[in-house]
């Protein structure tokens, strides 16, 4: 099968347009560069395939053969049966971007329905159509402080993914801006706000927050921050974990300019890390630098209400060179389960599984530092992930972890020296009882 | 006639809530300065009212799977159904990217041979699998781009170079990598002019950006000397790898000289677009680039498949993780189902079923094709006759097959061509599929000029006022709320008293 119709009467087709040959048709291929066979193996069917991906499924262990305990932002979380059903539907997966709205309301307006959600949670006036993910995110929002003030400096915690850092620095190398990281305080483990103070200043273009940050830990200073952020004119960025926000202040309560954040653990599966979903919302003022697709309420010629994608004027195709992004593709089934998944938890079920994420945190860090040998690091309060330090050390614990059949919290000493023997552990509403008490008979066995 | 599903489906907000929103219940060992004091409005709805009103807005959209759907450049081939079940499995979909190397082989061994696969088809030396999207793809290319040149003291090279028929996200994204962007018209054949490109290359070129077959389906027949020109410069050739489509098993971006490429597995390889997304855009580059490729990059030795992060001159990291593994996966299976024989066969029908409908359509004498008459698999079509004849412009014509239950092509674009229709049909249709949609063409063009200006009718709904969407910006429910006139208002009121 290789989904080819056409392969039995290709020759009747070539005839009727006046050709002989399939070659005739790649005569302006100059003979010097055209291609030998592929070296690939020949085509497998299906079943064939099927039963080659069966074996590679077995050298993987999923979240359910190795019940993971890794903090750093990425975490199993519940998917439920009702997500994965709307987003099978093929009239959604297999349409392109909505180029032609009146064939394409149902996913316009569910893109409608996501900004609006994502706005509702973040307390954000607008929210775009996705964008690759959290990290990249982060990228995005700094170019867009810049075009907003003009300024070229922009400040980051210290205590944010590599991976972030790394992004960022590529993301705004064209822009020339200059990124400064601010300490994190080593008792609280939150932002060093006296170092903060000493550095922003007139050319700060953004400040990023993270909220819970990377060590799990909220920010309870947010208003000092905001103060010390609104003197300057400068742009309070704030990343946001969603699940965090049934329970905890959203960030437009207390004065952000751009929210961002990693969606993918609303009705995605862990995909070893991608596809993501980037969060991205901001107040109405800033409209014009948004990057990423926005769709819009208007009306057909009948007066009937109708969805497009609009503001086009900032995009790649239209502005070409001087575009807000050069996001074309973007996350939108991600964007779509994470919808679906909100729409089925309701406020209701979604400050119930906030309060589950943040009392399973509060309960495993307990349990865990009431074992000899591991102790808490920082005071701050935190949601559902925190980190730790073990006496010895941790690659080898993790390794004798790993034959038992759970995954430990994750090493965190190459990205901060000063956190030797670290791990970040991380848990959610997903893991069973049953899991908590393997990883802490483990733990208690192995140290 | 077609007829799309047609439901008045309220905003997920607007529906009945049947279910109470409880009230907040502080939580104890938070401190209050941390607590949510504004109530979400997120609806609280049962699990049937959720399923039915995504159901009913899947029912109003349209996919490859409701019909022909050939967007140029856009490559919107059948997405197999095998490639979808196995993603879901979960022992490629529960895995973490930070599980120990050791438990996740499988997908590790899948991303080392879909490097290699990719390898073999564009004559390139290394892959990344990192980039999400085929313009992140080329912002990829051209930090790499800065990287090589620094490395080789040539941070003089500030600008590129692309041809006038260059998707949108090129300039976009050299300009995001920080370069200055001159774009070359083409010639009258609509390929790249020699001549205006050797004029413009200078010791300032870092790179110049060429799709091949350009976007109006031609083949460079000139790559040869282009590359020589470019090259001789001291530039970089990119080739952006949107209509890779038309030339697998026939000519390898590697050998016509190409340093870096970037392909989208969404078109190419057969992944769904998901109604704009996730793609997925590897990029691949000849051996003098390699040093700066993203990290990680998986590599292999004795049956052992590792993370390596140890390259010095890396650019880093452009996204999270890896790339984005679930459309990897499909595209893999879908290499792995095709083969050799398949891929190629594949490049060879869809450029039949182009070059089929091209002359039917140009032989009907509706229709124009502006620039050279060989095409690849796709071609771009000029509604300027009926525009001046009857007044009916490329806008018309795709609203109208809309009625048809025909997805439109990519219309203005390359903006070179006027009124364009830009046709790409892919080989998964059949031969009744292609008829049918040249026969709908060839019948708007006879149709009544009113009937095609009023055109579409059988959708959920006519054409939009996106004047009015600019113009009274509403993003969200709650700035529907606020932006509702007072007379909608009041109708809404009526009839809410009416229900009562």
């Amino acid at each position: 099968m290789k989904f080819i119709p056409n392969t039995t009467i290709k020759q009747t087709m070539l005839n009727e347009i006046g050709f002989h040959t399939i070659d005739e048709l790649f005569t302006d291929i100059p003979k010097k560069i055209r291609a030998k066979p592929l070296n690939l193996p020949k085509g497998l069917t299906q079943q064939q395939t099927e039963q080659k991906l069966r074996i590679l499924a077995k050298k993987n262990q999923s979240y359910y053969d190795l019940p993971n305990f890794l903090g750093g932002g990425t975490k199993p979380h519940y998917v439920p049966a009702a997500v994965n059903s709307i987003i099978s539907r093929s009239e959604f997966y297999t349409a392109y971007t909505p180029y032609q709205p009146e064939a394409s309301q149902g996913f316009l307006q569910a893109m409608f329905e996501y900004q609006s959600i994502i706005a509702e949670l973040t307390g954000m006036d607008i929210a775009n159509a996705s964008l690759y993910d959290g990290v990249t995110a982060l990228g995005e929002a700094a170019l867009m402080c810049t075009r907003i003030n003009k300024r070229k400096t922009f400040l980051i915690p210290e205590n944010i993914s590599w991976e972030k850092k790394s992004v960022l620095k590529n993301y705004t190398l064209g822009a020339g801006l200059i990124i400064k990281e601010i300490p994190y305080d080593k008792k609280t483990g939150k932002l060093n706000i006296d170092i903060l103070k000493k550095t922003i200043d007139e050319d700060t273009t953004g400040v990023y927050l993270e909220n819970p940050n990377f060590f799990g830990i909220f920010e309870d200073d947010v208003q000092t921050i905001h103060a010390l952020i609104q003197q300057k004119g400068s742009l309070f960025v704030v990343g946001i974990d969603p699940f965090s926000l049934g329970i905890i202040k959203n960030p437009g309560e207390y004065g952000a300019d751009i929210i961002l954040g990693e969606g993918r653990s609303l009705g995605t599966n862990l995909e070893f890390g991608g596809p993501g979903l980037g969060l991205f919302a901001c107040k109405t003022e800033y409209l014009r630098q948004l990057p990423g697709r926005i769709i819009g309420l208007t009306k057909d010629t009948e007066g009937k209400q109708a969805f497009c994608m609009t503001l086009q004027t900032r995009e790649q195709h239209i502005r070409r060179a001087r575009a807000t992004s050069n996001i074309c593709t973007n996350e939108g089934l991600i964007a779509l389960a994470a919808l679906v998944h909100l729409s089925w938890l309701g406020s209701n079920g979604l400050e119930e599984l906030s309060r589950i994420n943040f009392q399973r945190g509060q309960s495993l860090a307990k349990e865990i530092t009431s074992i000899k040998g591991f102790k808490t690091v920082f005071s701050g309060n935190f949601f559902n992930e925190f980190v730790i330090r073990y006496k010895g050390d941790t690659n080898t614990l993790h390794k004798k972890a790993l034959q038992k059949g759970v995954q430990i919290g994750l090493s965190i000493t190459k990205w901060f020296p000063a956190l030797n023997q670290c791990l970040l552990f991380g848990v959610t509403e997903l893991h069973t009882d049953e899991q908590i008490q393997h990883l802490l008979t483990v733990l208690r066995e192995v140290a | 006639m077609y007829r799309c599903a047609i439901y008045d489906e309220p905003l997920l907000n607007e529906l009945e809530c049947c279910i109470p929103q409880e009230k907040k219940k502080p939580v104890a060992e938070l401190p209050t300065t941390l607590q949510r004091t504004t109530p979400l409005h997120i609806p609280n709805l049962e699990e049937i009212q959720v399923v039915r009103h995504f159901l009913r807005l899947s029912q109003m959209n349209y996919g490859i799977d409701t019909g022909m759907y050939p967007l140029g450049s856009c490559t919107m081939k059948y997405n197999p159904k095998i490639c979808e079940d196995i993603s879901r499995w979960e022992s490629f979909a529960a895995v973490h990217p930070n599980q120990d190397e050791s438990t996740v082989q499988g997908s590790l061994q899948i991303m080392y041979e879909l490097e290699q696969m990719l390898c073999e088809i564009t004559g390139m030396n290394t892959f990344t699998l990192q980039p999400a999207a085929g313009a992140q793809g080329e912002f990829t290319g051209l930090l790499l781009t800065r990287a090589y040149h620094h490395f080789n003291g040539q941070n003089h090279r500030t600008d590129v170079i692309l041809p006038d028929t260059a998707h949108g996200t090129n300039p976009a994204s050299a300009t995001m990598a920080g370069y200055t962007v001159t774009e070359i018209p083409s010639t009258q054949e609509g390929t790249v002019d020699l001549s205006v490109l050797e004029k413009t290359l200078s010791e300032k070129t870092a790179c110049f950006m060429l799709t091949n077959p350009n976007t109006l389906g031609i083949f460079e027949s000139d790559i040869c000397e282009i590359q020589k020109l470019v090259h001789n410069a001291g530039s970089l050739l990119y080739y952006d790898g949107a209509n890779m489509n038309a030339i697998m098993g026939k000519a390898r971006p590697g050998d016509m000289g190409f340093d870096i490429v970037h392909i989208n597995l969404h078109k190419t390889f057969s992944t769904p677009h998901g109604g704009g997304g996730p793609g997925a855009g590897p990029v691949g580059v000849t051996k003098k680039l390699e040093r700066f490729l993203p990290v990680p990059r998986v590599i292999h030795s004795k049956n052992n498949y590792a993370l390596d992060y140890n390259y010095m001159d890396s650019i880093g990291k452009i996204k999270g993780f890896y790339g984005n593994f679930s459309v990897l996966l499909k595209a893999y299976i879908y290499i792995l189902m095709m083969g050799q024989d398949g891929l190629t066969e594949a490049s060879e029908i869809a450029v039949l079923n182009a070059n089929y409908m091209k002359k039917k359509l140009v032989d009907s004498k509706k229709y124009d094709l502006p620039y050279k008459e060989h095409r690849t698999h796709e071609f771009v079509l000029s509604c300027e006759r009926l525009h001046q004849e009857k007044g009916i412009r490329a806008l018309d014509v795709a609203k109208r097959l809309l009625d048809y239950g025909l997805h439109p092509p990519t219309i203005y674009f390359p903006m070179i061509v006027k009124e364009a229709l830009m046709i790409e049909p892919t080989e998964s249709e059949s031969k009744t599929s292609l008829d049918n949609y040249i026969d709908a063409l060839l019948k708007i063009a006879d149709e009544d000029v009113q009937t095609v200006l009023n055109a579409p009718t059988n959708t959920k709904v006519r054409r939009l006022d996106e004047a009015l969407a600019v113009k009274n910006p509403t993003f969200t429910w709650k700035m529907k709320q606020n932006t509702f006139t007072t007379e909608e208002k009041q109708t809404c009121c009526e009839s809410a008293g009416r229900h009562h």
